[in-house]
């Protein structure tokens, strides 16, 4: 799960990591109080689930709290398009302002998990502002690692080689290391899956701050971090991603007109490459699970029908846990419900496939039969083709 | 012979007295694998559809010489769970639990290094031998005694491979689902190095997806030890970046873990890639013809 900056900023201020002076603001008028309060320059930035926001204009400088005002009615309510948002980019509804820093140094500093390693790394840079992939790339040796240990975690003098080797010294490597055992403690203690703050400045007047700051959280983990959860912000999501999430399906939007209803994420990826194999594009990846109820099917099934672009739907079921026909139960509920206003290719196989294509043979729908993942494939997206050209 | 299980392994099952334990393991002991009973905390002494039930792994070694433990807990239990049975020094065990955290995992593979336990999945549909032992959720008539390893992260695309395998009349040695979330017990090297020693074991399937490297270090193992041919599929070739595609690990990031670049590490390794999944099975045939 990813939040907003502001949001971010909050729990690293919480857990001793520093940032800038700031408030949220949600109109011109609110921002306008908060310059008002820290007083000098500001910065009013844009708070969406997506990098680059500078490039894209949704970050001003502001001289006193009427330029503070002007920044955030420019800002708020804006589509902000950069390489990391939908085409459509994305409506800016808050904004934080924030005191402007003075930057001496604009270094990087980040932990994630090592897959390869099974362990938690702290990544840092003294190349910050760039994107950590691009310095990875150009310059490796300037990237620092340190590997913590899986059950004793970060020491203290892996943070001092960090500090140390983003070249701090005196009073902000103290601060430094400070920070960097605190952002540690931190990623363990929310089960985050990313904690970066690119760029950590050192301001010309010597303190050590978290510019900007991303924490992504591990879903798995949100069970047991209520307050994290309750940061999720819909407005970021797709609405179909979120009615998706209410029913446990796990739906992601894509921008084909083949629209694809599958259990397991595995055949679900397939699934969606053997339609692009197929000469078609896949509308979405919509996993089932692999225990899902004749309700869960019914609600996937609306939740494709309702994509205008869809065309024509693909179900592709190896029943294992799920029997095929549960699922069979699930589509005839679901087309009686909505009616049938797609065409809509059925492949199934495994566990009480006869019976699941008896049930729908004898359901009087006029479904597609697919004999295998390819048939399907090829079917489903000839039928699209003839109703996305009709 | 085949790897992990086989008619000499006696399967306890963790959480056996939840809906998904309960229902799992009559499954098993439906196809013939040798299930000894379960263990719930609080509920020994008891019985739960006529298998024994004790508190612990530990009785459940001594008294019925169980080796391998089948977990279906709660996620928030699992890591748990993990390390009560390899701290009761069973050899195998299989997690199905979806929804670990990460951060549990990376602790419980810490522990686990400390003891001789293999642990598969979590995450996973499990292992099967054909016509010796299931011990996972995967359907097992669709199985077929014979040459063919099959390892792979993901649960139906594995017995989408398998039903291809078998509708050519190739069976398989062992299917082992080494589970879709980024910290696993197992990884594809680790279950390439036990079918190269298998003799049984003629070909491996390898089924990757978008995510992570595991597939680029499967492609290394393979050109610098794999002496039977490894044949190699990676599912999301059409998955956007930045998106959790299901399984927690399968997601590009950073631009790094694309199916791009796995295709061609195993191409570079000599394996071969089979770009379409469902022609996993004809690629197969193909291959051991040749071979």
């Amino acid at each position: 799960m990813k939040i907003h900056e502001y949001q971010a900023k909050a729990i690293l201020g919480e857990g001793g990591v520093p940032v800038p002076a700031g408030e949220v603001a949600d109109t011109p008028a609110a921002a306008r109080a908060v310059a008002e309060r820290l007083g000098g320059r500001v910065v009013v930035k844009a708070q969406v689930h997506a990098g680059g926001r500078g490039k894209a204009g949704g970050i001003k400088i502001a001289d006193d709290p009427g330029g503070a005002e002007a920044a955030a009615r420019a800002i708020l309510g804006m589509r902000l398009k950069t390489p990391q948002t939908p085409p459509e980019g994305i409506e800016v509804r808050k904004v934080l302002v924030e005191e402007a820093s003075s930057v001496a140094r604009e270094l990087y500093l980040s932990v994630t998990l090592d897959r390869a390693r099974a362990s938690h790394v702290v990544m840092a840079s003294e190349a910050g502002g760039m994107e950590i992939e691009e310095v990875a790339v150009r310059h490796p040796e300037k990237i620092i690692r340190e590997w913590a240990h899986p059950a004793l975690g970060l020491q203290d003098f892996q943070a001092r080689r960090v500090a140390f080797g983003l070249g701090l010294a005196g009073e902000q490597f103290k601060q430094g290391i400070g920070l960097i055992r605190n952002l540690f403690r931190l990623y363990l203690a929310k089960d985050c899956s990313l904690a970066e703050i690119n760029p950590l400045v050192v301001t010309t007047d010597g303190r050590v701050l978290a510019l900007d700051a991303k924490l992504n959280f591990d879903d798995n983990a949100l069970y047991r971090h209520a307050d994290v959860a309750a940061l999720r912000d819909i407005h970021e999501e797709d609405p179909l991603d979120v009615e998706a999430s209410k029913f446990n399906l796990n739906y992601i939007k894509l921008t084909g007109n083949v629209g694809c209803m599958v259990n397991g994420a595995g055949l679900a990826m397939a699934t969606m490459d053997i339609i692009k194999l197929a000469g078609g594009e896949p509308a979405n990846f919509l996993d089932v699970g692999g225990g899902a109820s004749a309700e869960q099917i019914e609600n996937a099934f609306r939740i494709l029908s309702s994509d205008p672009s869809v065309k024509a739907v693909f179900i592709n079921i190896f029943g294992g846990i799920l029997r095929c026909d549960r699922l069979a139960e699930g589509m005839i509920a679901a087309v009686k419900k909505l009616g049938l206003r797609l065409p809509v290719v059925v492949r199934m196989e495994g566990t009480n496939v006869e019976l699941g294509k008896k049930m729908l043979a004898e359901s009087g729908l006029s479904l597609v039969t697919a004999e295998d993942m390819a048939d399907g494939a090829r079917k489903a997206v000839a039928l699209a083709r003839r109703v996305q050209s009709s | 012979m085949s790897i992990l299980v086989d008619k000499s392994t006696r399967v306890v099952v963790q959480g056996i007295t939840g809906r998904e334990g309960a229902f799992h393991a009559a499954r098993c002991k439906e196809y013939g694998t040798t299930v000894v009973g379960g263990v719930t905390p609080g509920k020994g002494g008891t019985t739960h559809d006529g298998f024994p039930v004790w508190n612990t792994v530990v009785e459940a070694a001594a008294q019925e010489g169980a080796n391998c433990s089948l977990i279906f807990v709660p996620p928030s239990a699992a890591a748990d769970a993990i390390m009560e049975a390899a701290a009761t020094g069973i050899p195998v065990i299989v997690c199905i639990t979806e929804g670990v955290p990460a951060t549990d995992m990376v602790r419980v593979r810490e522990f686990l290094a400390s003891t001789g336990s293999r642990l598969i999945g979590p995450n996973c549909p499990g292992v099967i031998t054909p016509g010796q032992a299931k011990v996972g959720i995967m359907p097992g008539h669709i199985h077929r005694e014979g040459p063919v390893g099959v390892v792979s992260r993901s649960g139906t695309l594995t017995y989408e491979v398998v039903h291809q395998l078998t509708g050519r009349a190739i069976g398989q040695s062992t299917c082992v689902g080494i589970g879709g979330d980024p910290v696993a017990g197992t990884s594809f090297v680790d279950a390439l190095r036990l079918f190269n020693d298998d003799p049984e074991t003629r070909a491996v399937m390898l089924i990757g997806e978008i995510g992570g490297t595991a597939e680029e270090e499967a492609a290394a193992f393979v050109k610098a030890h794999m002496q039977k041919p490894v044949i190699g599929h990676v599912a999301g070739m059409t998955a956007p970046p930045g998106r959790r595609m299901g399984h927690a690990g399968a997601i590009i990031a950073g631009g790094k873990g694309t199916a791009a670049e796995k295709v061609k590490a195993m191409e570079t390794a000599g394996m071969h890639v089979c770009r379409s999944p469902a022609e996993m099975g004809a690629v197969v045939e193909r291959v051991l013809r040749a071979c």
